[in-house]
């Protein structure tokens, strides 16, 4: 039985764990928001239990990006803010890739709405989606070599 | 050889290029139309002609510093940026704001909300033939900026929300002018919808047009007016209250039909209650009264304090030298901005430069939808769609 001070995020923590044992990783509370960490190979499958549990009823995928913690390892954090218009309530779920593997499952077949935001992630920090179904940059051009939000892109560009 | 006859009756399809200096795309929005005749069978928007790299810039800058790009993401709603900007890095500081200061905060957003629902309605109008509009709306929007110059010195860059308050305290006289404006605006929205709610032209072109059910609206991550013209009442003012919020009273206006009609009335209705809210934070709003929070090391000091007291005067150039340092830790917030919700996600490593900000734009993620809102329809509807989508490209592409 997990103790939250958030009685929603409870929930969703209690539900996650009845479905699959290892859906959650480790919860984290910070400033009045709930993080749950989901191991990467479950992602997708969480995400799908997140919006089909009526107990849940995440409908809305709010925003999707990418946190890069250079040197750390592993280097990128994805974080996906979640929305449940019906029950008015929020949470994050996380889950962390490294660079050697920088590839995660594509949200697209469970919220058509990841659509742009995972091009824009594979876009700035050149994050592979397996599955999503037009995987092409879509604020730089198609020439741009690099990733510019990885933290060892520097600020003025390269030259 | 190649001549046109032969070409006829050889594709069925053709595909046009429309942007990015087409005038009803609003900026630089380029979408390829594959065209069977006048009828769009598919719509590719491309996007990135004003991508500036502001999330990028904001690592490279104080928490303060960055303020003043927030404004030039969405350009007709920088008092919003603002807002959300700071509201995340108060978040992360685990800071207070005082009440005074929230109200002012409101009052500015919803009369933002006003001019920005008025540019929408001007230059939509122009879009669909009714230039007369414009000009109305332009004359009512003038009178807002007005008031933001004297609020901040400034009509659209404002930079007026600051982390832990507002910038400056409201000027004399500010209660006449904003309850000046409040009195003649109900009238002059009546003005307009007078010229085009019952217009049959302006009915023409927009009932039934770009109609998606509210399921699949929602499956694409729409908000905003957007998806209460389709009967989905989510408002982040009403979900999830912000700067005080929950005390005002007002309500979400919400349609059901789900077209660009539905969505002109939506908004139109929606300046309306913004009237009402920016009545209830005049009064609110008392005369005297802290406009930051206390904060030594974060907010800086009253000028009057640096010339008495000596740690007024460190802490006034540690905050303008190196900043200051939220501990580790993300934050995300969200707000209603006049097109959707506006997210800020910050996330800190304790260093006085934040470690990664990313900005929810409304303009971005509603404009998903514009595909699958055209195809089918005609050249003409998607200028409708595009209008009512309500995209400010500085914001899409940021």
């Amino acid at each position: 039985m997990t103790q939250l001070a958030d009685a929603n995020a409870s929930v969703v923590v209690e539900q996650l764990r009845s479905w699959n044992a290892k859906a959650v990783a480790q919860v984290v509370e910070y400033r009045g928001e709930t993080t749950v960490v989901v191991p990467r190979e479950l992602l997708r499958a969480a995400a799908q239990q997140c919006k089909e549990d009526p107990a849940l009823n995440f409908d809305l995928l709010s925003d999707a990006t990418c946190v890069d913690r250079f040197p750390l390892e592993p280097r990128f954090e994805l974080n996906y803010h979640l929305v449940s218009i019906p029950r008015r309530a929020r949470i994050r779920l996380r889950t962390s890739i490294s660079a050697q593997h920088a590839a995660i499952d594509s949200l697209v077949p469970v919220w058509p709405g990841a659509n742009w935001l995972e091009r824009e992630i594979f876009d700035l920090f050149g994050i592979q989606f397996e599955g999503h179904p037009d995987l092409r940059r879509i604020l730089l051009p198609e020439g741009f070599e690099g990733s510019p939000l990885r933290r060892d892109f520097p600020t003025e560009g390269k030259r | 050889m190649t001549t046109v006859e032969s070409a006829i009756g050889t594709t069925k399809t053709m595909v046009l290029n429309m942007g990015p200096q087409h005038p009803s795309t609003h900026g630089v929005l380029r979408v390829l139309l594959e065209l069977d005749g006048e009828n769009v069978v598919t719509a590719v928007p491309d996007l990135g002609y004003l991508h500036t790299g502001i999330e990028k810039s904001c690592e490279d800058k104080t928490y303060s510093q960055s303020i003043t790009l927030t404004d030039r993401m969405d350009y007709l709603n920088p008092l919003g940026n603002n807002l959300v900007y700071c509201l995340a890095v108060e978040k992360l500081l685990g800071l207070e704001v005082p009440k005074r200061a929230q109200y002012i905060r409101v009052m500015m957003v919803e009369l933002q909300r006003i001019s920005s629902h008025l540019v929408w309605l001007g230059t939509h109008a122009l879009d669909m033939g009714a230039m007369s509009v414009m000009l109305y709306c332009f004359r009512e929007r003038e009178e807002i900026l007005k008031i933001f110059e004297r609020f901040a010195g400034q009509r659209m860059m404002t930079s007026y929300i600051r982390i832990g308050g507002v910038a400056l305290q409201p000027p004399a006289g500010w209660r006449d002018q904003v309850k000046c404006f409040l009195d003649m605006m109900p009238a002059r929205v009546d003005e307009y919808e007078a010229l085009l709610t019952e217009n049959r032209i302006w009915q023409g072109r927009l009932k039934g047009v770009g109609r998606l059910a509210p399921e699949v609206l929602v499956a694409c991550s729409t908000t905003g007016p957007g998806l209460r013209a389709a009967g989905v009442a989510f408002d982040n003012r009403k979900a999830f209250p912000y700067s005080s919020y929950e005390e005002f009273e007002f309500n979400v206006p919400t349609r059901t039909e789900s077209d660009c009609f539905a969505r002109y009335l939506v908004r139109v209705a929606e300046i309306r209650e913004s009237i009402k809210i920016v009545r209830q934070a005049m009064d609110k709003i008392t005369d005297e009264g802290p406009i930051k929070a206390e904060a030594p090391g974060i907010i800086p000091p009253q000028r009057e304090k640096m010339k008495t007291e000596m740690e007024a005067l460190i802490y006034h150039f540690k905050i303008f030298t190196e900043g200051f340092s939220p501990p580790p830790g993300e934050a995300y917030v969200a707000v209603e901005s006049p097109r959707g919700e506006l997210g800020c996600f910050i996330a800190s490593d304790g260093s006085p430069k934040p470690l990664r900000v990313h900005f929810r734009a409304p303009s971005f993620i509603n404009l998903q939808a514009l595909p699958r809102m055209v195809e089918g329809q005609l050249i003409a509807d998607t200028v409708a769609c595009i209008g009512t989508i309500d995209i400010v490209l500085g914001e899409v592409d940021r």
